[in-house]
């Protein structure tokens, strides 16, 4: 890797990994991953948590890293499948089914874009002895597709779509990752959002609020916006 | 006669430019703001970045595997005549779509918004979208494909003549900074923004500087060009960089594009083109000739025009009086 990554500290973990093997990791470290992760986003959430089907047998002992994320994927004529490309997509939007998720997966590692709350951190993750690791850039979908070494299996193809299936792909030095929270909660994220918003007092002085104002600016529906 | 077959081909092959290979503008923007980057996490994004362009380019494989929502500008020379017609250009443009989509691969990113069904091949109902302008003299057309991400940092506005340039400022930081947090913008980006038209056009505007323009261009109108620069500027000295970490590369650069608008209004776009700013250009010839470029050179003076007919002559002796 380049300059300015002599300060961050790098990491290489087994998939599955085991609550032991997280304690050391800090907020902001560099992750690597080998063994199986595989992806799970709402098509797969709604299927097993809000439609009751079952998870693949024995998914925990194979893997308990979930990446939330849609590969850029394709099945040949001959069945096999081919996979070029992997990027998080955004994990906020799922908070809702994790504590349950952790409950029925037995999940470690949650991989995805931009983090979730610290809140969520707090409440899902630390109880289930899990960290969240972010994916870099975001869009190093090249040096992820690099790390995978074959698919072993994809579930609901046919139902989910390639974007929405759940797909176990076989990694070795799969990454980079950041690690955004750690066992305790922390969260990176909110640690640079609190140093980026010393300056944002400053950074708007000079500008004017616009004279047509709109909802969500207030939350009171009663409210004009003139 | 433009051959259809040299028109799919090429539509073809654009697919696979736009999603592997970084465009140089965009490429050179991004070293720079990675040399100049001082924030530990930041800098290490921003080499990861271009790690990543390099693996992509070396192993012929998608740069980002959100491929985005892939889009077509066309762009007609005046006496081009296309092969089968514009329905005939249409379907060869739908066809390379769902073709790069399972050959490159692509994800199949395009579904209905209620029904959630996907044709695994990026078209659909009006997907992919296709843009035309036009241009006098001239027998070829110009295809550029788009590949930008679809969820996160655009923004629209109606503000008013009296909010003025601090109210522009306000708006365009409020986009910069709501979306950069946690990066959900994928900056360090190309920033578009758009002024004026009608609502729809404000939008349009705004894609197409952040799309269509290059890192470095400027716009014809000195003013502009210098508020141009005074965003980008701005944009760089909220603090934050790659991934809303500490830092100061949010805007590679900024685009912005005017269009008449209502004498009451003054609507404004905000977009950012991201990381993987995906676009690739060719210019299709009457003998079948094929030229690849990364500059889709989509806002020529005829595009900006503010006359009636179309006179370059007397357009330059105005301007020089």
């Amino acid at each position: 890797m380049g300059t300015g990554s002599g300060k961050l500290k790098k990491v290489s973990l087994n998939v599955p990994v085991t609550t032991e093997q997280l304690k050391d990791i800090e907020i902001g470290d560099i992750v690597y991953l080998n063994g199986v992760v595989y992806t799970a986003r709402e098509g797969v959430y709604k299927r097993v948590l809000e439609g009751g089907e079952s998870l693949p047998e024995g998914l925990a002992e194979i893997s308990n890293a979930n990446f939330h994320c849609s590969p850029a994927a394709a099945r040949r004529e001959d069945g096999h499948f081919d996979i070029g490309a992997m990027t998080g997509t955004a994990s906020f939007r799922f908070s809702k089914w994790l504590d349950q998720w952790f409950d029925v997966s037995g999940a470690k590692i949650i991989i995805g874009k931009g983090g979730m709350t610290s809140e969520d951190y707090r409440n899902f993750f630390v109880p289930h002895g899990a960290i969240y690791l972010t994916t870099v850039g975001y869009g190093t979908g090249a040096l992820l597709g690099r790390g995978i070494r074959g698919i072993r299996d994809v579930h609901w193809f046919d139902e989910l779509g390639i974007a929405q299936a759940m797909w176990m792909v076989e990694v070795e030095n799969f990454g980079p990752f950041i690690a955004d929270s750690d066992l305790a909660g922390n969260s990176l994220f909110e640690r640079e959002t609190a140093k980026v918003n010393k300056g944002l007092a400053k950074l708007y002085e000079g500008t004017r609020a616009p004279a047509l104002h709109r909802f969500g600016e207030t939350n009171d529906r009663n409210d004009e916006m003139i | 006669m433009i051959p259809i077959t040299a028109v799919k081909q090429t539509a073809l092959s654009l697919m696979d430019k736009a999603a592997i290979d970084i465009p140089d503008d965009y490429l050179n923007g991004l070293q720079k703001a990675a040399d100049a980057e001082d924030g530990d996490l930041s800098s290490f994004v921003l080499h990861a970045m271009l790690e990543n362009y390099q693996a992509a380019k070396e192993d012929r494989r998608a740069m980002c595997a959100d491929t985005g929502v892939p889009r077509w500008y066309v762009k007609m020379g005046n006496e081009a005549r296309v092969e089968g017609g514009p329905v005939a250009l249409e379907e060869a443009l739908r066809g390379a779509t769902a073709e790069a989509t399972d050959g490159v691969p692509l994800r199949p990113n395009r579904v209905h918004p209620l029904w959630r069904t996907d044709h695994n091949n990026n078209v659909g109902l009006n997907a992919p979208e296709i843009e035309y302008s036009f241009e006098p003299d001239g027998d070829w057309i110009d295809i550029t494909t788009v590949h930008k991400g679809g969820l996160f940092g655009s923004d629209y506005r109606m503000l008013f003549p009296g909010d003025g340039i601090e109210g522009i400022k306000r708006f365009y930081l409020d986009c910069l900074v709501a979306f950069g947090k946690r990066g959900l913008a994928c900056q360090p980006a190309i920033i578009g923004v758009g002024l004026g038209g009608s609502k729809d056009t404000t939008m349009v505007l705004g894609k197409q500087a952040a799309c269509l323009r290059t890192v470095g261009d400027r716009n014809p109108d000195p003013k502009v060009a210098e508020l141009e620069m005074e965003l980008m500027e701005l944009g760089n000295s909220i603090g934050m960089g790659a991934m809303g970490f500490v830092g100061k590369s949010m805007v590679i650069d900024c685009h912005v594009e005017c269009g008449f608008c209502h004498t009451g209004g003054m609507p404004m776009s905000v977009h950012a083109f991201c990381l993987s700013s995906r676009r690739a250009v060719a210019r299709v010839h009457a003998d079948g000739r094929v030229e690849y470029r990364t500059d889709p050179n989509w806002f020529t003076p005829y595009m900006r025009r503010e006359t009636v007919g179309w006179a370059p002559e007397a357009e330059s002796l105005k301007k020089s009086v």
